[in-house]
């Protein structure tokens, strides 16, 4: 029980991690590696948040008077995770438009079948 | 703490259901929820800047670009002869 | 054979993975900045939000890189997906009266709540990405759901980007011109907690909030106009 209170965000984040890295490796359609790459991206975002959380600490936010800078969570994560979350969306819709110029030109979305793609 | 178990557990499932299903507007779904566990995962790790940009983009946008690619394109993933 | 080997890689990642992340501990964060940023943060920003201080004063500069890298994706996103003539849209039918009619209504109400989220950033949780993205989703409700009413003008759209983006850097360069940094929060900190407080971050935000909110809803767009 113990060890899953320690490990519990760092299971879900690595598993999010590894479950996108496998899904990228296997699979040959191209919007399949982009959801694969989605899930990678939120299970970084996981990690970053959970590195700079201490137990029993509060949101840093000063709403209320009696509030100790000592017992809040980092913000610097938090602030560098913003701005990770609006550059994944900018990056996968990319992606997304360089599948559908793909997709007009050879007219499949399969790796295989797409020459110079192959692995 | 049982309710972070839970959640964690049925987010691991909705991301492996995501490279599993062969109709890839379930899959985007599937991303969608993953996303949205994630905001609520956020929220119990005291950070709710960023528990709200996960809600919104991750959850509503990113599903709504998915699926825009998906009718530009294919619907269904081929199956895979040899490998 | 190909699934063999990237199991054996996976597995080999998660190995490695779990015998680092022993030595570091869930909960207790050990950064030095953290202390920094917490103590001296009201006093030196004027923000009780802290996540918005270090995002906009602190790190501003990293956050107009951020924005810079935005902008370059919808750019090369429009130019990836240009067209000499438009696409026509396939099955263009009217939606329904309950569909446009809805879609009126809660229109201008998402619109509200954006710009509350991102006029109140430095007050409580949110700010400029969220409520930019929260704009963006009310765009592509009517985008989805009255697709016939759909006339809305491009080059506005552009024209709010462009011009959010330019005051985020004129604001800048007035610290340069100021008190010799760029970004320097030089206008009066006011009293925390009050809505007109901590100097140069809810412009700096508000700038950030139309740049996100007209950014992605250029990106939605040129997605769907491709065919």
């Amino acid at each position: 029980m113990e060890f899953i209170e320690n490990y519990l965000y760092y299971i879900a984040s690595f598993g999010l991690i590894l479950i996108g890295l496998y899904i990228i490796l296997i699979k040959k359609n191209l919007i399949k590696m982009i959801i694969g790459l989605s899930i990678m991206d939120t299970g970084v975002n996981i990690l970053l948040i959970s590195m700079g959380y201490l137990s029993g600490g509060t949101a840093p936010i000063f709403s209320r008077e009696n509030l100790l800078p000592s017992r809040m969570v980092d913000p610097v994560p938090q602030a560098l995770v913003l701005t990770a979350i609006v550059i994944g969306l900018a990056i996968i819709a990319l992606a997304l438009s360089l599948t559908i110029v793909l997709y007009r030109h050879y007219g499949t979305l399969n790796t295989r079948k797409i020459r110079d793609l192959k692995w | 703490m049982i309710l972070e178990i839970i959640l964690v557990f049925v987010m691991l499932i909705a991301a492996a259901a995501a490279g599993i299903f062969k109709d890839l507007l379930n899959a985007v779904i599937a991303v969608g929820f993953v996303s949205f566990i994630a905001a609520i995962l956020f929220y119990f790790l005291q950070a709710p800047d960023v528990a709200m940009a996960e809600a919104s983009i991750g959850a509503a946008l990113t599903v709504a670009i998915f699926i825009i690619a998906i009718k530009k394109t294919k619907r269904f993933e081929e199956d895979e002869e040899g490998s | 054979m190909r699934k063999a080997v990237s199991f054996i890689l996976v597995v080999i990642i998660a190995i490695g993975i779990g015998l680092s992340l022993q030595e570091v501990p869930f909960g207790k964060t050990k950064s030095e900045v953290r202390k920094y940023c917490l103590e001296k943060g009201i006093e030196q920003t004027g923000a009780t939000n802290i996540v918005t201080s270090v995002v906009v004063n602190y790190r501003g500069f990293d956050t107009l890189g951020e924005v810079t890298v935005l902008f370059l994706a919808a750019i090369g996103l429009s130019a990836i997906l240009y067209r000499e003539k438009e696409g026509e849209r396939k099955n263009r039918r009217r939606s329904s009266l309950i569909l446009y009619t809805g879609c009126k209504f809660l229109f201008p109400l998402i619109l509200l709540f954006g710009a509350y989220i991102f006029i109140h950033g430095h007050l409580t949780p949110g700010g400029g990405f969220q409520g930019g993205a929260i704009v963006a989703s009310g765009f592509l409700l009517v985008i989805l759901g009255s697709r016939s009413w759909w006339g809305f003008n491009r080059s506005k759209m552009k024209i709010t980007e462009s011009l959010s983006g330019l005051i985020f850097v004129v604001v800048g360069l007035l610290g340069l011109l100021y008190g010799g940094h760029f970004l320097l929060n030089y206008l009066p900190k006011g009293i925390p907690n009050e809505l007109f407080s901590a100097g140069i971050i809810p412009i700096i935000y508000i700038a950030i909030g139309f740049k996100v909110g007209s950014e992605i809803t250029g990106i939605i767009d040129d997605m769907i106009r491709s065919g």
